[in-house]
């Protein structure tokens, strides 16, 4: 659909067409829906939000995960009384395309802005959003300098390297006690990108201030675009050590897991201190039986929370044949806060919806942790992890004890061992 | 670092390095013969690589069985290609060359993207998690099927270009141009048998290639850098070149991952190129050109 | 000096350059932020496919690792900005100089044991590639994970800093791009500009002559690097964020080339016409496949690898020299 706009400066009209619908859920007729008085709540119509993601290259799978959570919100938040307008643009997975899309969405209107899942591109786009003016609330980057810049427009949902490495280190800890089986040695192996860089020195700082009951012995970083990790698992391998820390993303997973398969390495366990692609559903396909029992500790869909279930419920209708995960559950909350700031703020300006976001406390949401709110560096200090097990083939939360739907394995059988399934 | 260790390590760099070398192959005898810089080479064996994979999600065909056909399909490919596309490109400027080749390389990749998407696709067989145990060294099954046939492969072409008349001619073409074309050899016809040759081979190596890397449709550029780099270490119009390029560089990144950050590794190749280019241009097995 | 630059041109070329001139003077005050930012981009290109057509067109040497001055030169200067507070007006001279370093050093490796052709641009690529793996590595500047300027108020233009308004920037590179073309033309004019016509025609000739061809070779190699990297401070300051897998990739390498080769190899006006044309195009096809809703990721760049395709087979030449003749602005004679 197109639609005209007017630049501020001069009155000069120019065509623009960067408007998507959310088709198979009629976003604007569940806006439409909304009661009149509720509708002269909303200041000045619905909130424009522009949500960047990469939609392709090489994180596509994420970013279409981040998308279903952009498409879930608009009826859901039409539902709440607090209707949206969403605007998704494609971040190409690329900081040069991550802040082209951040301008033209605030070019084409939006009043707040949504990133992007990649940290590398959700720093590019926070740049823009503070000179800008706009306030960019981050679904997903790990990060932690995006925090630390003194921006007054920028705010963090999701846990930064540091806080990922401190929970998950804490729920390791809590795994062997569990368990009863205590390792000595670990090695770390991380991918060598912004996201794993950020994981690598969260755990240099956080290690030897945890009194964690085991050493690490070697950390081994490994290209992003690696097409073969054999090396990288050898160096693992000959460490001889018993456990196995893994910073990866999806593809990457794969080929660590597949590899320690083939040159014969069973440490006593594969447990990620905060990163994901062990629970994806390409990782059980690929792998089989040899997916079992891989542990994450990342933060996680908190499934006793009314909104989550309401959330569950939504998503198995619109995407049966997709896994609701983190990257659902954060796209969400985003928009939650955008939309309730704009509803405290009873105007779209971009002052008022800074002012209002900083003073937002949301204690209905979705994610295992408190109640969401940001602190004087716009970080949200109270998302926790859960630990998330492989068992028959899904990730079943075992760990924190109240959340738990299965109890731990520790440590895994071995490759061949015919408890595998 | 055990014995055990360095020696799986230099294995696995030795056997994929032959694949990649058969890769190279293909380019060095493009190169070699046409002289056209083939830019596309990599997005060719991206593209073999995905054919191998829709045949194995069609039928479950195991990709070493699909080299017949999608071989068969690539040699078609080159012959069109150089004899509507490239053929009045052979005796233009090297940038226009490499415009052609880069539009042909581009159009690749994005139509592979269009189609399959940006997400990395593997082929697993029943053998995908198999290693060999051999005293103290452990061999991947999947790496070890594709170096001997890649192996193979590459003595087929040798001995194609040693003992039959084609090859002969092919070579003709290649040492002396002029002479060739003196004693009436339909040189055209010579070089779009050539071109679709050399994609041939890497269409072997495109179903190797997907049994140990996944493929994704921005592989290309890699793949083409990696040949080119293959080529010149080992050696320009030397075939022998290719292979033992492919396996010197195979084993001395694998090596380098040991020393350094395998993060890093990519930098020995790289540093390799320009030291040949510097000392030895005419390749480690190349014969310097008159 | 101005006659020396606008010796050979008919006063129909004159009133074009003058017309043209005037339009992108004044493009700021009616254009949107949106196609400022287009055009700024543009003239990007047309400034660095200027410098990339230095050492093509003279030294003949086809690069295509030329992404590697403009990481060295975006990345010296924002390194020197932001541990050590020295303004880029300062760090520029810097960045050019470790540039030429480069340059050198590619220069005698190639002059001095003859590689030329294909492996000349091999050596480029593998010259670029090997120093965005280092930089990936190199903690100083963020390795991996990125560089950043600490972001200030727009409002304000600081050309001593290069901080300011996208208006600012516009100015900047507007000026560099006439900058880098003035430059060009009276290095043509000059008696270096002879030597090196000298060598590209026959450089064997020349060399018999007498001229030192490997001495010209390398200075046309050094400016080009250093007028490159002045390229790369000015995206460091407008961009505010480095990544080694951005900046000095081959695909910026090949972004650098195509304005030059599509506009027309060798030609003054050459590169900044490709680099409107490509700039323009690319938008365009942005917009055009966004009408159609079409979602997939790399339709857009199908089709601008079809136009390439059908551009160099049926004007390998370059686009301008077509379009100046049909204009009317007759072909100048050969210029660097």
């Amino acid at each position: 659909m197109s639609r005209t706009t007017r630049d501020d400066r001069t009155g000069t009209r120019l065509a623009v067409t960067r408007r998507q619908f959310n088709l198979a859920l009629g976003a604007s007729a569940a806006a439409l829906a909304a009661p009149a008085y509720l509708r002269h709540a909303i200041a000045a119509g619905p909130l424009k939000v522009g949500c960047l993601a990469p939609l392709s290259g090489f994180f596509a799978r994420e970013g279409q995960g981040c998308k279903r959570g952009f498409d879930l919100a608009g009826p859901m938040l039409a539902d709440m009384g607090m209707p949206v307008e969403i605007m998704i643009a494609d971040t190409e997975s690329n900081p040069d395309k991550a802040r082209t899309a951040a301008e033209k969405a605030i070019s084409d209107g939006a009043q707040v802005l949504i990133g992007t899942f990649v940290s590398g591109e959700t720093a590019a786009v926070a740049q823009v959003a503070e000179q800008r003016g706009i306030p960019h609330v981050i679904n997903i980057a790990a990060a932690p300098q995006i925090t630390e810049q003194g921006y007054k427009f920028v705010f963090r949902n999701f846990a930064t390297g540091p806080m990922l490495v401190k929970n998950g280190l804490g729920l390791i800890k809590e795994l062997f006690v569990a368990t009863g089986t205590t390792p000595k040695t670990a090695v770390f192996m991380h991918v060598n990108d912004t996201f794993g860089t950020a994981m690598q020195k969260g755990v240099g700082a956080l290690f030897p201030k945890m009194e964690m009951p085991f050493e690490i012995v070697e950390t081994i970083a490994y290209d992003e675009k690696a097409k073969d990790l054999s090396v990288e698992v050898a160096k693992a391998k000959a460490t001889g050590a018993e456990i196995l820390l893994p910073v990866s993303h999806g593809a990457d997973a794969i080929m660590l897991v597949r590899e320690m398969v083939k040159q014969r390495w069973e440490p006593m366990g594969i447990m990620t201190p905060g990163s994901p692609g062990v629970y994806e559903q390409q990782f059980y396909k690929t792998l089989g039986k040899y997916s079992e029992y891989v542990i994450a500790n990342v933060p996680w869909i908190d499934p006793n929370k009314a909104m989550s279930k309401t959330l569950a419920e939504a998503f198995a209708k619109a995407f049966p044949d997709d896994m609701l995960e983190l990257n659902v559950g954060f796209s969400f909350e985003a928009l939650l806060i955008a939309a309730d700031a704009h509803k405290r703020a009873g105007s779209a300006d971009p002052t008022a919806l800074a002012d209002a976001l900083r003073a937002t406390r949301i204690d209905e949401h979705v994610m295992v942790g408190g109640p969401i709110q940001f602190n004087e560096k716009g970080q949200n200090v109270n998302i926790q992890s859960a630990t998330l097990q492989n068992l028959d083939r899904q990730p079943k939360v075992v760990l924190p004890k109240a959340s738990a739907a299965a109890e731990p394995v520790f440590p895994m059988p071995g490759w061949n061992d015919p408890k595998r399934a | 670092m055990s014995f055990e260790f360095v020696a799986n390590v230099a294995i696995g760099g030795l056997l994929t390095g032959l694949v990649y070398a058969l890769m190279a192959l293909g380019l060095s005898v493009i190169f070699g013969v046409i002289r056209v810089v083939n830019f596309a080479h990599g997005e060719m064996a991206v593209l073999a690589m995905f054919a191998a994979f829709l045949l194995h999600q069609a039928t479950g065909l195991d990709p070493v069985y699909a080299i017949p056909a999608v071989a068969a399909g690539l040699f078609v490919v080159g012959y069109l290609m150089q004899r509507h596309l490239v053929a009045p490109f052979v005796t233009r400027p090297e940038h226009e060359q490499f415009i052609l080749l880069l539009a042909v390389a581009v159009l690749t990749t994005n139509g592979l993207l269009i189609v399959f998407g940006p997400e990395a696709r593997g082929v697993i067989l029943d053998y995908s998690f198999d290693s060999y145990a051999i005293g103290p060294l452990i061999i991947d099954k999947t790496k070890a099927i594709a170096a001997v046939t890649a192996f193979l492969a590459a003595m087929g072409l040798l001995l194609f270009f040693r003992y039959t008349r084609t090859g002969k001619a092919i070579r003709a073409c290649a040492d002396n141009l002029t002479g060739a074309q003196v004693v009436g050899m339909n040189v055209q016809r010579l070089y779009a048998l050539t071109f679709g040759l050399g994609l041939a081979c890497v269409g072997v190596a495109g179903c190797l290639l997907i049994l140990i890397v996944e493929a994704t449709p921005v592989l290309g550029p890699e793949l083409t850098l990696l040949a080119f780099i293959i080529v010149i270490v080992g050696g320009l119009g030397s075939l022998a070149g290719a292979l033992f390029g492919g396996v010197l560089i195979g084993m001395s990144e694998a090596l380098a991952g040991i020393v350094v950050s395998p993060s890093m590794k990519s930098m020995v190749s790289f540093a390799l190129l320009i030291v040949v280019l510097a000392v030895r241009p005419e390749g480690l097995l190349g014969k310097r050109r008159a | 000096m101005i006659a020396t630059i606008l010796d050979d041109l008919p006063l129909r070329e004159r009133i074009a350059l003058a017309v043209l001139l005037a339009f992108l003077v004044a493009l700021p005050s009616v254009a949107s932020d949106y196609w400022l930012s287009v055009v700024l981009i543009i003239l990007y290109f047309a400034y660095v496919g200027q410098a990339w057509n230095l050492m093509m067109g003279i030294a003949g040497q086809l690069s295509l690792g030329h992404a590697l001055y403009v990481g060295l030169g975006a990345y010296t200067a924002a390194a020197l900005y932001v541990h050590f507070q020295l303004p880029p007006a300062i760090g520029l001279f810097v960045s050019m100089l470790i540039a030429a370093g480069a340059a050198t050093v590619i220069g005698l490796l190639a002059f001095r044991f003859g590689i030329g052709g294909v492996y000349f641009a091999l050596l480029t690529i593998a010259f670029a590639e090997f120093t965005r793996l280092a930089f990936s590595h190199f903690e100083w500047v963020g390795a991996m994970a990125g560089f950043f300027l600490p972001v200030e108020n727009r409002a304000e233009s600081d050309l001593i800093n290069l901080r300011g308004s996208p208006v600012m920037f516009y100015y900047v590179i507007l000026t560099l791009g006439v900058a880098a073309a003035v430059l060009v033309r009276l290095l043509a004019a000059s008696r270096l500009g002879y030597y090196w016509l000298a060598i590209r025609e026959d450089q064997e000739a020349a060399q018999a002559s007498g001229v030192n061809t490997f001495a010209y070779k390398m200075i046309a190699v050094t400016i080009s690097a250093a007028m490159t990297a002045l390229g790369g401070v000015f995206l460091a300051f407008y961009y505010n964020n480095l990544f080694p897998s951005d900046i000095f990739g081959i695909h910026r390498s090949i972004e650098i080339i195509l304005a030059p080769i599509i506009g027309g190899l060798g030609t003054f006006f050459g590169p900044v016409f490709g680099a409107f044309v490509l700039g323009l195009l690319g938008e365009g096809l942005t917009s055009a496949v966004e009408q159609t809703g079409i979602q997939t990721a790399g339709v857009k760049q199908l089709v601008y690898a079809l136009v390439l395709l059908v551009i160099i087979k049926f004007v390998p030449g370059g686009l301008w020299p077509r379009v100046a003749r049909s204009m009317g602005l007759g072909r100048r004679r050969d210029e660097p």
